[in-house]
């Protein structure tokens, strides 16, 4: 808990941001930093037709993946500490429900209409 | 000389007696506990697209329709509402009054200008005849994107509610708390909107 802004504390009223303030200050920065560039490769790949097909499909999906983690870590500030364990757990168990309903759908969906349509 | 504490994601706020603090986390958790039930509605959404996106029945497709530059500058002008709202957070923890209101000002502001844009691009798309009712491919988009619109919507009504109680109340506990939640719901639908460029303008704008 030192650092410049911490300053003289005896019979102030520290008016300086707290350390505190300025680490959180600091996670939105990074975050808002990450989720621009990441977002700009992602529109770069597309957009001037670097990849193409399913290698494009699997490096924006993984580039989109990994802006949802940042975004978790600095906008939501989810990390892997003790205190948040329980929502950690209760994101991570949603994101199974939806990798079965969404990957179930999608399976079935294209497997009736490689059968029916093809 | 304290060390603080982060009891719960968001923005964690001082609490003077204990048991507010532990209303606090029980609200928010619950709170989170609705956004999971939303994410799951959103991936049915997506999954109801993916299963449609060729579906065209004739009419006009994804490549011929999509505006790759207005979904970029709605994804920029989405970022950094995220971030607006995160200085908001900060000056709320911090007790600044004035600089909370002006940071949610600023955030409504961007929050409208993206639901703006998606009425503006909506609009252009119903003009090149591209309605809800030409296609699955159609109905299924306008779906996903109305929906997540629509919770922008709400989102930018719920800022309004806050700058008023904030100018009537002042930053009271059940304020803070409840700009708190407001934030996550912020943050929760910036991440949907990645992953609707992700999958419906991107692959449309390569293929």
């Amino acid at each position: 808990m030192s650092g410049p802004w911490e300053g003289d504390y005896r019979g102030h009223v520290v008016a300086q941001p707290s350390s505190d303030a300025q680490s959180e200050t600091r996670s939105y920065v990074w975050g808002l930093g990450l989720a621009v560039v990441l977002t700009a490769i992602a529109f770069g790949l597309a957009v001037f037709k670097v990849l193409a097909g399913s290698a494009l499909l699997a490096a924006i999906g993984i580039l989109a993946l990994i802006q949802i983690a940042a975004q978790f870590r600095f906008f939501l500030h989810i990390d892997l500490s003790r205190s948040k364990r329980e929502d950690l757990q209760l994101i991570l168990f949603t994101g199974l429900l939806i990798l079965i309903m969404v990957g179930g759908s999608l399976w079935i969906m294209a497997s009736l209409d490689q059968r029916m349509m093809g | 000389m304290s060390v603080q504490v982060r009891h719960h994601p968001g923005i964690n706020l001082s609490h003077a007696r204990p048991e507010d603090e532990r209303h606090t986390e029980v609200t928010v958790f619950g709170f989170w506990t609705f956004l999971m039930n939303d994410a799951i509605l959103f991936a049915l959404l997506f999954a109801t697209y993916a299963t449609m996106v060729n579906r065209t029945a004739g009419g006009p497709t994804g490549p011929e329709l999509f505006d790759i530059g207005n979904a970029f500058v709605e994804t920029l002008v989405l970022l950094v509402s995220s971030f607006t709202f995160g200085m908001g957070a900060v000056a709320l923890k911090e007790g600044r009054e004035r600089a909370v209101t002006l940071w949610l000002g600023v955030t409504l502001v961007l929050g409208l200008g993206f639901v703006g844009l998606e009425l503006r691009e909506f609009a252009s798309l119903i003009g090149q005849g591209a309605t809800a009712q030409t296609s699955g491919f159609l109905s299924s988009f306008f779906v996903l994107l109305s929906t997540h619109g629509l919770h922008m919507l709400v989102g930018c009504i719920w800022i309004v509610v806050m700058l008023v109680q904030v100018s009537t109340f002042g930053l009271s506990r059940q304020v803070r708390s409840r700009i708190l939640r407001l934030g996550l719901f912020w943050h929760f639908l910036d991440l949907v909107w990645i992953v609707i460029f992700t999958t419906v303008y991107l692959p449309a704008v390569a293929s």
